[in-house]
């Protein structure tokens, strides 16, 4: 296995009660590589991901980053390893602005005596910054995220994974709920994330996001590691098959 | 087209009602006031305004205003406390029997707050820690232990007479000598300056730090705010002790101001302060409302009181006029959501 290792998950489970949601999964991520990650409905994706990410405990099995063992209590924890989620609902609070959002958790504050104060000019700052690099158009950062399109949402979600410099971002379906205009929009983002260096993990049913954007695409089937492959040795309807659950 | 040339273009052709919205989304409830006050005093103009029935309404909603903060935090989080009504009751309680044990004042007055803190505490820490479905059930169980408990301690009977130092807190009076002249009766009830005091420190605490912050987010989207890193339960529990602690100076304030305790203090205050929190325009689905305009509402329950009571109109008639303006505000609440979120 590679040297450029920065994520690993050994023999990865989950049980919610009497449910399987993942048995003995194991999953590795290089620098600047973008891993698809595909599989059926409740194929175990969005659990592996939370797990990843902190959100929920593995009930059994390991995770490394940078090759040293961890335990995640809180998606906080992995953040601070520098590993941002952009989830599949989003995780936006549509009553605050785009700028709130983006900064939700690490607020930049400035001191005033003894006391703490959300610094509001600077966050606007950074937001409108932040918004500019990444060539996301909206009427203002102070906007709420309630009153945006689903597409300005998904790129209000990029934009706080990767507002902290963040070493890997997972994404959950960035695509699925987009205008076919908006969806090449993020697949253009993913590639310049991996051009920075920044590692990808993309949960995605649709083919043309796994061949356009990923290195390395694996499979779950009903909880466990089904396939993978690099993606130059296979094809369209092979990694169709594994999501079925089928194999030649 | 060039975004900024696009972004002049819609600002052009938002018509000037439109405009008009977030004024009236920000300042509307205000004028509602300035009516009231306008149509009061075309009712009453001898009496509506004068200094002493315009410093009689402060001093009766100060305790109550202390309730609907603390309602109106819990209430942002999308969540409820119906046990502040109880609360204030065994914190007054609690302050009475510290009084007649003899403890100096200066114990006695900390004792209000402290028990209110705990109460709340003891609410936050049920619904997080003892994972209760919602917390309508767990402060509803504690509407009625914290009253239970008051009773006990109390035998079910008022006590009254407190030191010199607490009254002043619910009934003290700033005279107004240097501005009006020697002997002048005009004066600011102390109540009043500890009303504005609390409600502009958590005026700060909401809109200028991050737990404030945080607040409004988990009402928004719970699950954003955890997927942020945010210690729900932690901020939740501050919430809720942070409107036990209100309550309890709720108690303090009520204390100085009738001079007693009695077992039915604070009795369905819970709803007046939930009925005032969404007359301020908070919705009850959690993420909005303002601290404004919680002392907005605040005041249009105590200027209607007021005014039907000058004009004689039965308390009953109070209870229907009250329940309709509920509606109404949140009646028109709705219409003003569909015009601005119209396209």
């Amino acid at each position: 296995m590679s040297d450029n290792l920065v994520l690993e998950a050994k023999s990865v489970s989950k049980f919610f009660g009497t449910i399987t949601a993942l048995q003995n999964v194991d999953l590795h991520l290089n620098k600047g590589e973008v891993l698809g990650v595909v599989g059926d409905n409740g194929a175990g994706k969005s659990t592996l991901m939370k797990v990843l990410s902190g959100l929920y405990k593995p009930s059994e099995g390991s995770l490394f980053f940078d090759k040293e063992k961890v335990t995640l209590n809180s998606p906080r924890d992995s953040q601070n390893l520098g590993l941002e989620m952009v989830y599949q609902d989003l995780a936006l609070a549509g009553n605050l602005p785009i700028g709130d959002n983006i900064f939700l958790g690490r607020e930049p504050t400035r001191k005033v005596g003894p006391f703490n104060f959300l610094d509001h000019k600077k966050r606007k700052q950074l937001t409108e910054e932040h918004l500019a690099k990444l060539k996301i158009n909206v009427k203002s950062a102070d906007q709420k995220v309630e009153e945006l399109s689903g597409g300005q949402r998904q790129a209000v979600a990029i934009a706080r994974a990767t507002a902290f410099n963040a070493k890997i971002v997972l994404m959950d379906e960035p695509t699925a709920a987009l205008a076919v205009k908006e969806v090449g929009k993020v697949l253009d983002l993913i590639l310049n994330l991996k051009k920075l260096g920044v590692s990808v993990i993309v949960i995605s049913h649709r083919m043309d996001d796994i061949f356009t954007v990923c290195d390395r695409v694996m499979a779950l089937f009903q909880g466990t590691n089904f396939a993978e492959s690099e993606l130059k040795n296979t094809s369209r309807d092979e990694v169709i098959g594994w999501i079925m659950g089928k194999k030649d | 087209m060039d975004h900024g040339e696009k972004r002049l273009m819609d600002k052009n052709q938002e018509s000037l009602f439109v405009r008009l919205i977030p004024f009236f989304e920000r300042y509307g409830i205000l004028l509602l006031i300035l009516i009231m006050i306008a149509v009061l005093h075309l009712l009453q103009p001898d009496v509506f305004l004068s200094w002493r029935n315009v410093t009689n309404i402060f001093k009766q909603v100060s305790w109550q205003s202390m309730l609907a903060l603390g309602v109106f935090m819990v209430i942002v989080t999308a969540g409820i406390d119906l046990s502040v009504g109880s609360i204030i009751m065994l914190s007054l309680m609690g302050l009475a029997i510290a009084s007649k044990a003899g403890m100096p004042w200066y114990v006695v007055m900390l004792v209000a707050p402290a028990i209110g803190f705990l109460c709340g505490m003891f609410n936050g820490i049920g619904i997080t820690l003892l994972r209760m479905p919602h917390p309508f059930i767990m402060t509803l169980g504690t509407l009625y232990i914290f009253r239970g408990i008051g009773n006990l301690i109390s035998g079910g009977v008022p006590i009254t007479g407190f030191a010199e130092q607490i009254r002043v807190i619910g009934n003290g009076k700033i005279k107004l000598d240097v501005i009006f002249g020697e002997g002048a009766r005009e004066y600011i009830p102390t109540s009043l300056i500890l009303m504005i005091v609390i409600f502009f420190i958590f005026w700060i605490f909401l809109n200028h730090t991050r737990i404030g912050k945080w607040i409004y987010a988990i009402g928004g989207n719970p699950g954003a705010a955890r997927a942020a890193g945010i210690n729900v339960d932690r901020i939740l529990i501050v919430v809720y002790t942070l409107c036990g602690f209100l309550a309890g100076i709720g108690g303090l304030i009520l204390a100085g101001r009738t001079n007693s305790a009695y077992p039915n203090a604070g009795l369905q205050s819970e709803l007046d302060a939930i009925a005032a929190v969404i007359i301020g325009g908070a919705s009850f689905f959690g993420g909005r409302g303002t601290v404004l305009g919680v002392f907005a509402g605040i005041m249009i329950m105590g200027i209607l009181r007021n005014g039907l009571n000058l004009m004689n109109v039965s308390v009953f008639w109070q209870q229907v006029l009250i329940g309709s303006i509920i509606i109404l505000a949140v009646y028109i609440d709705v219409l003003r959501r569909q015009l601005a979120t119209r396209t």
